[in-house]
């Protein structure tokens, strides 16, 4: 008879605890952001899709040695290059050199897993990410990325 | 007779207005609720302070296809949703607001309003059962035991309040305990000593008996997915959410007139339908403060505590309570 | 409690709780032959989410199955990327920095803390109470921000690198962390007072779903499943790897072997992992998060190695079986829910189906990892 009543009060007043926390934190103040009316700047290292670094007179830094397309885990970067010739001024004479100059650089967004592979091998610091996370689209063909492109409108 | 008619037909349409705006707008006031316990703001879009949600979320609900599975037994399908939403409204009609505003004054309407009340068990038994949902099913079987387990321990406390009284009308219940909060019967007297526990055990019926969290067995959604209205959707679905909430406001009621005092202000003053009102939703924010702070219980739990506690001591306190009224 | 009962035979349903399924938190499916509301027979069937994670790590490179580990399951994958860095590195051979260690205990213990705490509001939430679950995510986001300062991401880290990290942490992290220590203490015993101490939760988890040790042998579970059962089983402990023996911590064991002492389990494993995050915050040495020399190209000898680790959810193995190329040649990974999750069918006979849910949430499976 001692238990049945000792449970029963146990009981109750376990509940009145409970109601008591939840009525404190009904005071207290919301701790959610109202998404899209205001957003949290993303951290300094977040990583997002990767963006191509441009050099000093605002062409790619990439040099197309295809570093990143070997490292990626799920061959979602294709690049193209194309060798162009210039001249350039070896000890007071002038040569012409060839070197490759980028033509394309497709990052296909929908295998990528954002793992940073790509920026890591990448040895002249030509990749880096972005910060952009608000991505979405019905088409799938709107996430195959043209590096080079966004680069030059990012230029423009 | 026309007059009579009239009045009648007047008094139902206040009754489901009055239904439905605190059905839509309970549902906007338990989101608001729960979303201040979770720290977060709740719905907070439409209009200000997300007032137009109900309106919103109501024009949603009726433009939908209504879906009838293809199992499903179709007539009985129809009416259940309809059977949870009408008695919620009949029981309107005879609940007095306050000395004056009351649509049909009877003097039986302890009995009809839980007359009533026991038909919406059936409204969800018919509806787990016509959609032929194996969920459903399973959610109507236990909404009914429940139903069943505890209109025990209630009616009981409500015989303690009727012997007390010496009325099955909801006014003159209320008007006996006009005057201060002394006079209201959750206040324990030398006549009726455990008024107190009798007000817990029937505001413990009255969740099991909406079937409100922590009772909500029959739409326990983390394992029978939804429920008795697991197949409803579009107004179907927005039928059983209105009778719900429709239920709530008369559980809340009832325990104004039968514990709180009815339209009575704690010292006196100034009676008035603006107490019944106060009353009813302080407790209904209760309802809401125990749904989102407590998990579910189980069924067999459910049914031990009707029968092993809530039963016994209703019990004990209707005898305790004849025996002291024969003797004060 | 439900009692056994006899049942006829064709008297019974079959009800599919999944892949869809509200309980089931992902995509198991569980075929469940009923008697009512009581379990006769349940069947988990597999195979919604595969996507063939050891099969992958066999046609890639070593550093490209980096990602996938992080995948395998999304609540805790630091754990899980820790057991595949020190794998490679003892297959490599490779030394790493003292301070590379501490900081990748750190960010473990973290990660098992974000880990459980969804795993509390979850399994709360199967219980039918909701707010549980917004507090926990409240500090958990405390968790991941710091994560997500260090590493850039907040779920699918990919931070160990061969032989140390990606990148360094900074005050910043350490002052964070720091802060989140008494914090996330006094939410322990906010839990405490409004989950662990009610009555509703005790009935409900007490005596329920009992898992004996002698089953969890038997399938061999592991994790807070095995040591809610009296099995005082850590692979931190028991085989410790990395700065574990550094550590002064504890190993939560309770004996009853219900649903409640897995939850409880967990409960003060989180406690201990703040003991662990707090002392290896003190110890935190200087110096270098990268070997001074790593191979260009990771081409372990051939050969077969396995490395354990101890994740949220239990006893993660690992096997790398190297020929000597830079893909490995067999790629198994042992994860511990699919163990955990197969004792289900014999725990959960002749119980109630709300009690059998109560206790599959007590097993805190996460599906992904279960299907890799």
């Amino acid at each position: 008879m001692g238990a049945y009543f000792n449970e029963i009060f146990r009981g109750l007043q376990s509940l009145c605890i409970g109601l008591g926390i939840t009525f404190k934190e009904f005071f207290q103040p919301v701790v959610t952001v109202p998404y899209p009316y205001k957003t949290i700047k993303m951290s300094e290292r977040y990583r997002g899709h990767t963006e191509l670094v441009e050099d000093e007179s605002g062409n790619p830094k990439c040099v197309a040695c295809g570093m990143c397309q070997r490292a990626c885990p799920s061959q979602s970067i294709s690049l193209a290059s194309k060798s162009v010739e210039y001249e350039v001024e070896v000890k007071g004479e002038m040569k012409t050199k060839k070197k490759k100059v980028l033509t394309k650089y497709e990052l296909n967004f929908t295998t990528c897993s954002l793992c940073g592979q790509c920026v890591e091998s990448c040895n002249f610091g030509a990749v880096t990410f972005s910060k952009d996370y608000n991505l979405a689209s019905f088409r799938k063909e709107d996430f195959h990325f043209d590096l080079l492109n966004r680069l030059k409108e990012r230029n423009s | 007779m026309s007059l009579t008619v009239l009045n009648a037909i007047i008094a139902v349409v206040i009754a489901i207005g009055f239904a439905a705006l605190n059905a839509a707008y309970l549902v906007w006031a338990e989101r608001r609720g729960a979303g201040r316990i979770q720290r977060r703001p709740g719905p907070n879009v439409n209009g200000p302070l997300g007032l137009l949600q109900p309106p919103a979320d109501g024009i949603k609900l009726m433009t939908k296809q209504l879906v009838i599975p293809g199992g499903a037994d179709k007539a009985l399908f129809m009416v259940a949703p309809v059977l949870a939403m009408a008695p919620a409204i009949m029981s309107f009609v005879t609940i007095p607001f306050s000395d004056m505003i009351v649509a049909h004054s009877m003097n039986i309407g302890v009995l009809m309003i839980f007359a009533f009340a026991s038909l919406g068990g059936m409204a969800i038994l018919l509806a787990g059962w016509g959609s032929r949902n194996k969920y459903g099913v399973m959610a109507s079987v236990r909404a009914v035991s429940q139903n069943i387990s505890y209109e025990v321990p209630m009616l009981i406390t409500v015989i303690t309040i009727v012997m007390m009284t010496g009325s099955l009308d909801l006014k003159d219940i209320a008007t006996s305990q006009a005057g201060g909060i002394w006079n209201w019967n959750i206040v324990p007297s030398l006549s009726a000593p455990l008024m107190p526990v009798a007000f817990l055990i029937f505001f413990t019926c009255s969740l099991a008996e909406t079937n409100r969290a922590p009772f909500d067995l029959g739409e326990a959604e983390s394992e029978l997915v939804a429920g008795f209205h697991t197949e409803y959707g579009s107004m179907g679905f927005g039928l059983f959410f209105m009778g719900e909430y429709a239920n709530i406001v008369i559980g809340a009621s009832l325990i104004t007139i039968l514990f709180l005092g009815g339209w009575g202000c704690p010292l006196g003053l100034f009676p008035g339908v603006w107490w019944f009102l106060l009353k009813i939703y302080v407790l209904i924010f209760s309802f809401i403060w125990i749904r989102w702070t407590f998990p579910r219980t189980t069924i067999y739990g459910l049914l031990n505590l009707s029968w092993k506690i809530l039963i016994p001591i209703s019990l004990f306190n209707l005898l305790l309570t004849a025996g002291l009224l024969k003797v004060f | 409690m439900s009692a056994p009962i006899q049942i006829q035979p064709g008297e019974t349903f079959t009800l599919n709780v999944g892949p869809q399924h509200p309980a089931t938190h992902g995509v198991l499916r569980v075929k469940m032959e009923m008697d009512g509301e009581y379990i006769v027979k349940a069947e988990t069937v597999l195979g919604y989410i595969h996507r063939m994670h050891e099969l992958m790590g066999e046609n890639r490179t070593y550093p490209q199955v980096l990602p996938n580990l992080s995948r395998l399951d999304y609540l805790g994958a630091m754990g899980y990327t820790h057991g595949h860095v020190l794998a490679v590195e003892r297959a490599a051979g490779i030394e790493v920095p003292e301070r590379a260690e501490y900081v990748r205990a750190i960010m473990v213990e973290l990660n098992r803390i974000a880990s459980h705490l969804f795993w509390f509001g979850a399994f709360v939430m199967d219980l039918g109470g909701f707010t549980p679950l917004m507090y926990a995510i409240e500090d958990r986001e405390y968790i991941l921000d710091m994560l997500e300062a260090v590493t850039g991401s907040r779920l699918t880290y990919c931070y160990f690198r061969f032989g140390g990290l990606y990148n360094d942490i900074d005050d910043d992290f350490v002052n964070a962390a720091r802060a989140f220590i008494p914090r996330m203490r006094k939410s322990l015993k906010k839990y405490a007072a409004l989950v662990t101490g009610n009555i509703i939760f005790e009935k409900r988890l007490k005596d329920i779903g009992p898992i004996s040790a002698e089953m969890c042998r038997k399938y061999g579970a592991s994790g807070p499943v095995a040591r809610g059962s009296g099995i005082d089983f850590d692979v931190r402990k028991n085989e410790p790897y990395s700065v574990y023996p550094e550590f002064d911590f504890d190993i939560p064991v309770y004996h009853e072997c219900d649903s409640l002492a897995r939850y409880m389990v967990r409960m003060d494993e989180m406690e201990q992992s703040l003991r662990i995050v707090e002392q290896g915050l003190d110890k935190l040495p200087d110096g270098p998060i990268m070997p001074k020399k790593k191979p260009k190209l990771i081409k372990p000898a051939a050969g077969d190695y396995y490395q354990a680790v101890e994740t949220a959810r239990g006893s993660f193995g690992i096997r790398i079986v190297s020929d000597g190329t830079k893909n490995a040649y067999r790629f198994k990974l042992r994860s511990p829910t699919y163990s955990n999750m197969h004792m289900f069918d014999e725990a959960c006979r002749g119980m109630m189906i709300m009690d059998a849910l109560a206790m599959m949430g007590s097993l805190d499976l996460v599906i992904p990892e279960i299907d890799r």
